[in-house]
């Protein structure tokens, strides 16, 4: 009986309100998380899996083989594959394409890539405003991967350990 | 030159109704752009609690966007849902909007700044606070809308509720200073942050700040908008620039509570160094519109804070809190309120 009158009047002091009311007060003057997103960034992995690249040797020669791993990998069927015979007799890509509403980013064909050829950038920043526009073909891949030769490399250097 | 302007101004004070007329812009311009700049101080205020840093992209720290956010809404099209009651519908946010700013007509800003200095101001402010719900209720029923009229009934219901224990925690108030004029209240409470009436009448401030944040519908008690039971009850289908005036209604209604919070409780336009050895000689000890324009800021964060702080009520237990604690503890006080006066604990005002 006594313990709940105690109760009673502990509870009209709005004891655990002033509590609630000081935690919030606390928050208040934390320093704040937010990052102002197109001045600031966060770090990124050097395994971010982002827009896909397809690179070139340094002599400017394409990597890839049209060896068909990376097709034949692919969970989500996003990437179709031509190949021909060129006249120095190297097997080489006529059609290589990757539809961005397919793909999942999961990184496959990157590991796949018997020549590190078709690999993943840390660019995320794009956009497509007409339809067709998702498909990523030879020529645009190889851009991306000219663009962004030097990240790659960096980055692949870096995760070389653990490959 | 000088004469001219002299002239000039003789006459306009000379003509009654466009004085006054003068004198009603003069306080509710300023009340706009408070408003407006209250909805930033809220979404800053709130984030920082959440540790995040709220608007900063419309203009410097984001200090633009509330008029960004004011012509999004009026660009936008208002939509009347149909079988909604048209007159009524279009009525009810003006008759929300209307008491808040009305009420600001006898608040004294300082000594001499008040537009009416009624005698029966007090009176006046309690029946236009609670003159706000009809304009819920109408929009509710006007809508034609299960959501909108759940909500206008909860809004009627607990605004009724805790205008009781608002209006003891007011009589108590005026045991004290022994009149209704709201100027005098303060003068009544002449003397340092001690003898204002939070101290005496401290349960009272409690309870009063608590039903003015019942009365306005700001959360923890903001069952009648409940986004995630209702939607948004009274007003979900206001759109556009509807929308927009219940929603300078409720924080014209914030700003007014906490600015009859600084009167009635917090000595106003009283400086709280009075009567203070040193400080209170110099500029701060003498009351002057600042004070009571900061005592207004203080409670109007309080709002934001118990926002960022405390979840919504459940509805029944807000009734609960209303009837069988807030106005048994106001009843109680008052008697102890009177009591102090004839004791002559508490100096009497008048």
């Amino acid at each position: 009986m006594m313990k709940r009158v105690i109760e009673y009047f502990k509870s009209l002091m709005l004891l655990e309100l002033l509590a609630g009311l000081s935690v919030t007060m606390r928050y208040f003057f934390r320093p704040k998380f937010t990052i102002n997103y197109p001045e600031e960034k966060t770090p990124k992995s050097p395994r971010f899996r982002g827009l896909h690249a397809l690179r070139r040797y340094p002599n400017g020669e394409e990597r890839c083989i049209a060896c068909k791993l990376c097709e034949a990998v692919c969970p989500a069927l996003a990437i179709t594959i031509e190949s021909t015979r060129r006249e120095d007799g190297s097997r080489r890509t006529t059609l290589y394409e990757i539809d961005l509403f397919k793909c999942i980013f999961c990184g496959f064909c990157e590991e796949s890539c018997p020549v590190d050829s078709i690999v993943e950038t840390g660019f995320l920043e794009y956009h497509f405003e007409n339809r067709g526009e998702n498909i990523m073909t030879k020529d645009k891949l190889l851009a991306v991967g000219d663009r962004f030769e030097a990240e790659i490399a960096e980055n692949r250097k870096q995760d070389a350990a653990y490959r | 030159m000088i004469e001219m302007i002299e002239t000039a101004i003789n006459w306009i004070q000379s003509q009654y109704l466009i004085w006054t007329l003068i004198k009603i812009i003069v306080i509710t311009l300023p009340l706009i752009t408070a408003v407006a700049f209250y909805t930033y101080f809220e979404r800053k205020v709130i984030g920082a609690m959440q540790i995040r840093i709220g608007p900063n992209r419309v203009g410097p720290l984001g200090l633009i966007q509330p008029f960004a956010d004011v012509f999004k809404l009026l660009f936008k099209e208002i939509i009347l849902p149909a079988k909604a009651n048209r007159f009524l519908f279009v009525l009810a946010p003006v008759i929300t909007l209307a008491p808040a700013f009305a009420a600001w007509a006898v608040i004294p800003f300082n000594d001499f700044l008040v537009l009416a200095d009624v005698d029966a101001g007090l009176l006046y402010v309690l029946a236009l606070t609670s003159l706000g719900v009809y304009g819920v209720i109408i929009a509710g029923w006007a809508s034609n809308s299960k959501y909108a009229f759940l909500g206008a009934m909860r809004s009627a219901a607990q605004t009724v509720s805790y205008e009781i224990s608002m209006g003891f925690a007011l009589v108590g108030v005026l045991i004290l200073a022994g009149t209704l004029n709201l100027r005098e209240i303060v003068l009544a409470q002449q003397g340092g942050i001690f003898d204002w009436y939070w101290l005496p009448l401290l349960p009272l401030f409690v309870i009063y700040m608590i039903s003015g944040l019942a009365e306005t519908n700001r959360a923890p008690f903001d069952v009648a908008e409940g986004e995630s039971e209702i939607v948004a009850g009274f007003h979900v289908e206001y759109s556009g620039a509807a929308f927009a005036v219940f929603f300078l209604a409720e924080y014209a209604n914030m700003i007014l509570i906490s600015g009859l919070t600084a009167i009635l409780f917090a000595g106003g336009w009283l400086s709280p160094f009075q009567g203070v050895p040193l400080l209170g000689d110099t500029i701060l000890g003498e009351g002057s519109i600042l004070w009571f324009l900061a005592k207004m800021i203080v409670f109007m964060f309080m709002f934001l804070w118990y926002r960022a702080t405390f979840p919504r009520y459940r509805y029944d237990q807000i009734m609960r809190l209303g009837w069988k604690v807030f106005i048994p503890i106001t009843l109680v006080w008052v008697m102890i309120a009177a009591l102090m006066t004839v004791l002559g604990i508490v100096e009497k005002g008048v």
